[in-house]
């Protein structure tokens, strides 16, 4: 089972620039919420930022990851 | 049921074209057996407007093919004339931001002048694909 500590390495690094908070919201290690703010979102619909995290787990999500939450925002780059 | 190499795949594909507001979901809207499904439908039901609804629970293959259609990973997904809009979450952040009402054609808190009209009849579709 993954931690919320985990993910959020995972999710910094597989987007670029990306700042990730995750919360394990049932504490067992199976439904988390993630906020990630990153200015690899910009440009993009809310759908292709959502694949994007998606992305960085693959056939996880649904599996070993049950349930992942997602709040995406795009940040511009200063 | 056509004889095709993906009667499923199909059916959904037409189920998605056939309605405007459709939603896979874990359950039914009156019994939803997930909480993602579940706040999703209440979302809709807020809105007020008919939906279609398919419970992929009978048939793995259903949330399957699904998937392969939608590249979407997560149950529920709302598609809305054809288009999917996403799941859970961002149906939700949709819904506070009035652009969920926007897309579908319905008064949000502050009403724009020239809001298209999408008047659907007065239909309750459940679909259930076998």
């Amino acid at each position: 089972m993954p931690t919320a500590d985990e993910l959020k390495a995972r999710i910094e690094a597989g987007i670029p620039g990306s700042r990730a908070e995750v919360q394990d919201l049932t504490g067992g290690g199976d439904h988390f919420r993630a906020e990630i703010v990153s200015p690899a979102f910009a440009g993009l619909s809310r759908i292709e930022q959502h694949k994007l995290v998606y992305g960085v787990f693959g056939d996880e999500i649904g599996g070993a990851i049950h349930a992942l939450s997602l709040k995406t925002t795009p940040e511009r780059a200063t | 049921m056509s004889d095709s190499e993906n009667p499923i795949r199909e059916a959904i594909q037409q189920a998605i074209a056939d309605h405007e507001i459709i939603l896979f979901m874990k359950g039914t809207p009156e019994a939803p057996r997930c909480g993602f499904s579940a706040r999703t439908v209440g979302v809709l039901d807020q809105i007020g407007k008919e939906f279609a609804a398919v419970d992929i629970l009978p048939d793995p293959r259903i949330r399957q093919e699904l998937s392969a259609i939608s590249g979407w990973p997560t149950i529920p997904q709302l598609f809305v004339n054809g288009e999917l809009i996403g799941g859970s979450d961002i149906v939700l952040e949709m819904y506070e931001s009035g652009e969920l009402q926007e897309a579908l054609g319905v008064a949000a808190a502050a009403p724009a002048p020239d809001a298209p009209e999408a008047d659907g009849a007065p239909l309750q579709i459940e679909n259930r694909l076998n």
